[in-house]
């Protein structure tokens, strides 16, 4: 373990323009600390080379006191994001050997503020999962493990590996997605922050796509502040993206002032759900308590479609799911396991390439959409969409922001599961809505639980108002004083 | 109405036509790539139109614009909102796996079209929708003798889907249809109608019934490329449905091909074989919203369309109803025309215009725009006939030197000597020698021959090497010969 690695983001940059290590030593002490987490299996690629590159450029950079807004930051990518000739697999054997001739536009302006990359982040294979374990390269541990048992346990999903690494102390922060949950839950199940944006606010362009309507890009870290940080330089209006939005990026570490008071605080009753455990029901009460102190007001608010939420999601998700993947059809790139005929050259290729999780979607999406059943699934669930983001609506017209778990456990065993895809799914009851409606919400680490577990607390803000969000969860992050670590830090013995 | 006579009396035959218009644009639909035609296999492809991983369709707004001017051009409504809905189906050359084309919310709704029958009359013809959506590349099979190979120039491109009522009876009506239809869009310049190039392309849906029938079962004739295939496609498969039912049978729902060597239709592929689409609205893509203004400013600035232009032509060139027709079928055609009736007598500028110069392109296989003799050139011509320079009879002369040479007439004239006689003492000279020789027929003549009048006439333009001025040579000679 180093002390650098320990560094957050943005203390990490300011010591950095202060002249107190250098990018090289803080890319250095990364790369060492990757190499001793292997047996996390967090990472699907490093790329050490193009790091100590990128932090070379950095140091001439920081020289010349020409210093970009990331400057020499060593960040992990999930393997989701396109990365110019460096292998993007999306967790499946069907992307095995793939090398885009391009960058994703969120990457390509990580790079643009002067980040340096360290390698790519395992996943749910095509970021279906919960659990880290639908990759095709491999489940990924977490970093933590419960009080007195040495079980392993899963690091949440889909963008585990970005959770495991950033949690481990392998990269500074990571990029993540989140289509259903795949940022904020593995953030409360590793103990960082995670915060999806509002859809429109960082571009799609380059991310290999799940569910085109719901996927979002967006910050894993350390802390509230540099999640502010690193959003920023994420975000922008990008015309190769169609749903990527024309609205300005703000300052999102300037909106952290700490001060909330007569900021009002959703409580909505839903979200109080059958088989919560006590325990995630008690640090609720203590998050509306934290804020309370803050000088915010709470109040119960109702999001009457919530119970639906969970069954359109897995509706419309697939549906997007079964034609997004269609592409991957052995033809141009990628697998091809070749066959008789076209048809049984992608039957060989699809059935090789696509593991369980993400073949029992691509049917459920089929099914969904075929002639007769769309009616009654598909166009159902998108009314039920419709629903859910005017309850948000309506619940903002006496609220700020909402407060609630971030996921209804914590950490489970790998296997704890995986026989049950219900059960599974059902990791998602607290964050699919926001997805739903396209608002931004953020997990923050708000204590542990009675074996020593990170839990996460969500707070959910209106569209477009990731300033609010940020600002109600650094006082949360304040109020938490979460310094419980994970019991594997690289490097650490 | 035409019906085909079959064993058990008449039949009727009902056609609604699919036509795929290229749009004409430099970048396709959804992409910055390029468009030309003929260009080597898979030089004209981004990464957009090849479905690599994160790839998003970007809409082209001179598509938009080009569909919308069409709308507008089959007289529609355009519809301010629209929806890009994803098609799916699996195929080499269709990368994604799903065409984006517009199911529910198409951008042009009802529309119509008059189409110009043989006999002269017109007939309007119902359109139900107009919509954009993307071409498939092409799968080339016969490169390999177990392989095939894809070549996506063609993946991406934009599509106008023009889709008519089951409003036509006839192969001669739904050939009526497609040379207005292509007349109207080169007009806009939309797309240009090319179907031997595949720019423009039909699939013909054929049913038949008894008069007062309700519409019989129908058969799709998919990718016909040239409006004699779609006539001849049609025919076949009336008679063929005709038969079938005639001798006892049904028809069944599905798709055919036409087999442009045998000029006979079969099978593709059965209803029960038919893809399932599962059409959902593309989430890569907002609906599309137009400006009302901007429609309307597309809408002022549209060009005169073959029908009024053709109004026009007849009420202020007082041209026949086929002179019309025949120049405004290509805008090319009616601008050449009109710029040299400018001025001038216009029924002259159309004989000269249809008959000699269209013969003569013809004969050449070359289209108006390259035409050695232009519209300047052939308007000093006829000047050249108006003002007595020269003969009608001598100007068809000049003209082939025109087209052979390149030289304008007047030059022609002076380099020839053509020039027109028309001194009445040179042509009494003429006619004074002719007649000292043939006292003979004058003697005929006067006996009451009348005939001989066109040999004397002959005569005298062949003493003056058909200089002469016709008319003063018929003039003197009457005044001559009954002298």
């Amino acid at each position: 373990m180093s002390e650098l690695t320990e560094l957050g983001l943005a203390e990490a940059r300011d010591g950095l323009r202060a002249k107190k290590f250098s990018a090289r030593e803080m890319t250095q002490a990364h790369i060492v600390s990757v190499a001793a987490a292997r047996s996390l299996n967090a990472y699907l690629c490093e790329t050490p080379e193009q790091a100590l590159a990128m932090a070379a450029e950095s140091d001439a950079r920081l020289a010349r006191g020409e210093a970009r807004p990331l400057e020499g930051l060593p960040l992990a990518i999930k393997d989701l994001f396109c990365t110019e000739n460096v292998p993007t697999t999306a967790g499946s054997r069907i992307l095995e050997g793939f090398k885009p001739p391009y960058e994703s536009t969120v990457t390509a302006n990580l790079w643009r503020d002067g980040a340096v990359m360290l390698g790519k982040t395992n996943l749910d294979e095509f970021a279906m999962g919960s659990s880290n374990i639908t990759s095709a390269y491999g489940q990924v541990e977490n970093p933590w493990r419960r009080r007195g048992d040495n079980r392993p346990l899963v690091p949440g999903g889909s963008s585990g590996g970005s959770a495991a690494a950033v949690a481990a102390r392998t990269a500074l922060a990571a990029t993540g997605t989140d289509t259903g949950g795949s940022i904020r839950q593995p953030a409360s199940f590793c103990g960082i922050v995670g915060l999806k944006p509002t859809y429109g606010r960082c571009s799609r362009w380059g991310i290999v796509a799940f569910a085109s309507s719901l996927d979002q890009a967006g910050p894993m870290t350390r802390s509230v502040r540099d999640a502010a940080v690193m959003l920023k330089s994420m975000s922008g209006h990008d015309p190769k993206d169609s749903t990527s939005a024309p609205v300005p990026v703000p300052d999102f570490e300037a909106a952290l002032t700490g001060d909330i008071r007569g900021l009002k605080v959703g409580i909505p009753r839903e979200y109080r759900i059958d088989g919560m455990p006590a325990e995630i029901e008690a640090l609720w009460q203590r998050g509306i308590g934290w804020l309370k102190s803050a000088g915010a007001v709470p109040v119960e608010v109702s999001l009457k479609m919530t119970k639906y939420a969970l069954p359109a999601y897995y509706i419309i998700a697939p549906a997007e799911a079964s034609s997004n993947l269609a592409r991957y059809d052995g033809v141009r790139f990628g697998l091809r396991v070749q066959g008789d005929s076209l048809d049984a050259m992608y039957e060989a290729t699809r059935a090789q390439g696509f593991g369980a999780e993400v073949r029992r979607r691509i049917l459920i999406g089929t099914y969904v959409l075929s002639a007769g059943y769309y009616d009654a699934y598909y166009l159902k669930a998108q009314r039920v969409r419709t629903l859910i983001a005017r309850d948000f609506d309506e619940a903002f017209k006496s609220c700020d922001v909402l407060l609630t778990p971030t996921a209804p456990s914590a950490a489970f065993a790998i296997g704890e599961k995986s026989d049950d895809p219900i059960a599974m799914y059902l990791n998602d009851v607290f964050t699919v809505t926001v997805n739903l409606a396209g608002l931004p919400g953020i997990s923050v680490p708000a204590g542990l639980s009675s074996d020593g577990l990170p839990l996460g607390l969500q707070v959910i803000g209106r569209a477009f108002d990731e300033e609010t969000v940020l600002r109600a969860g650094e006082v949360i992050e304040r109020a938490a004083q979460f310094t419980a670590k994970p019991q594997f830090i690289a490097g650490s013995a | 109405m035409s019906l085909i006579k079959g064993e058990t009396g008449d039949w009727e035959v009902v056609i609604g036509l699919e036509v795929h218009a290229q749009v004409i644009s430099n970048a396709k639909l959804f992409s910055g790539a390029a468009t030309a035609f003929g260009a080597e296999p898979n030089t004209q492809v981004s990464l957009v139109d090849a479905a690599f991983p994160g790839m998003l369709p970007v809409i082209n707004k001179h598509c938009v614009e080009q569909a919308v001017k069409t709308g507008l051009g089959i007289d529609a409504q355009i519809n301010l909102v629209s929806v890009f809905d994803r098609k799916n189906y699996f195929y080499a050359d269709l990368p994604p796996g799903y065409q984006i084309s517009q199911y529910t919310r198409p951008i042009v709704g009802k529309g119509k079209l008059a189409i110009d029958l043989a006999d002269g009359s017109t007939r309007e013809i119902a359109i139900t929708r107009l919509h954009l959506e993307q071409d498939a590349g092409k799968s080339l099979h016969d490169q390999h003798p177990s392989q095939t190979y894809v070549d996506l120039n063609r993946a991406g491109v934009a599509l106008m889907e023009i889709v008519s009522e089951p409003d036509l009876r006839s192969a001669e009506e739904a050939g009526a249809y497609l040379k207005k239809l292509r007349s109207i869009l080169r007009y806009l310049g939309t797309c240009d109608g090319n179907m031997e190039e595949g720019s423009m392309r039909c699939d013909c849906n054929v049913s038949v019934r008894k008069s007062g029938d309700p519409l019989g079962t129908r058969c799709e004739i998919k990718n016909v490329n040239s409006i004699r295939f779609v006539m001849q496609a049609i025919e076949h498969e009336a008679r063929r449905q005709i038969a079938v039912i005639e001798e006892g049978g049904t028809i069944r729902q599905e798709t055919r091909l036409f087999d442009s060597g045998r000029g006979v239709t079969r099978p593709m592929r059965s209803k029960e074989e038919a893809h399932d689409y599962r059409y959902f609205p593309d989430p890569d893509l907002l609906p599309l919203e137009l400006d009302a203004e901007w429609v309307a400013a597309l809408k002022r600035d549209l060009p005169e369309l073959p029908d009024a232009k053709k109004a026009r032509f007849a009420t202020q060139y007082k041209l026949s109803s086929y002179d019309a027709d025949v120049l405004v079928d290509e805008q090319a055609n009616a601008e050449y025309f009109e710029a040299v009736a400018k001025g001038r007598d216009a029924k002259l500028a159309c004989n000269w215009v249809t008959g000699d110069l269209f013969g003569a392109l013809n004969k050449l296989g070359l289209d108006i725009a390259r035409s050695p003799v232009k519209a300047g050139d052939l308007g000093a011509l006829l000047d050249l006939i108006a003002d007595n320079t020269i003969s009608g009879r001598i100007a068809k002369d000049v003209f082939a030197e025109m087209l052979a040479s390149g030289k304008s007439a007047a030059s022609i004239v002076d380099e020839k000597g053509l020039r027109q006689v028309t001194d009445i003492g040179a042509i009494e000279q003429a006619i004074d020698a002719v007649l000292a020789k043939e006292t003979g027929k004058i003697a005929e003549y006067r006996a009451g021959k009348d005939k001989l009048f066109g040999f004397f006439v002959g005569q005298v333009m062949k003493a003056t090497q058909g200089k002469a001025n016709p008319g003063l040579v018929n003039e003197l000679l009457k005044k001559k010969l009954s002298g």
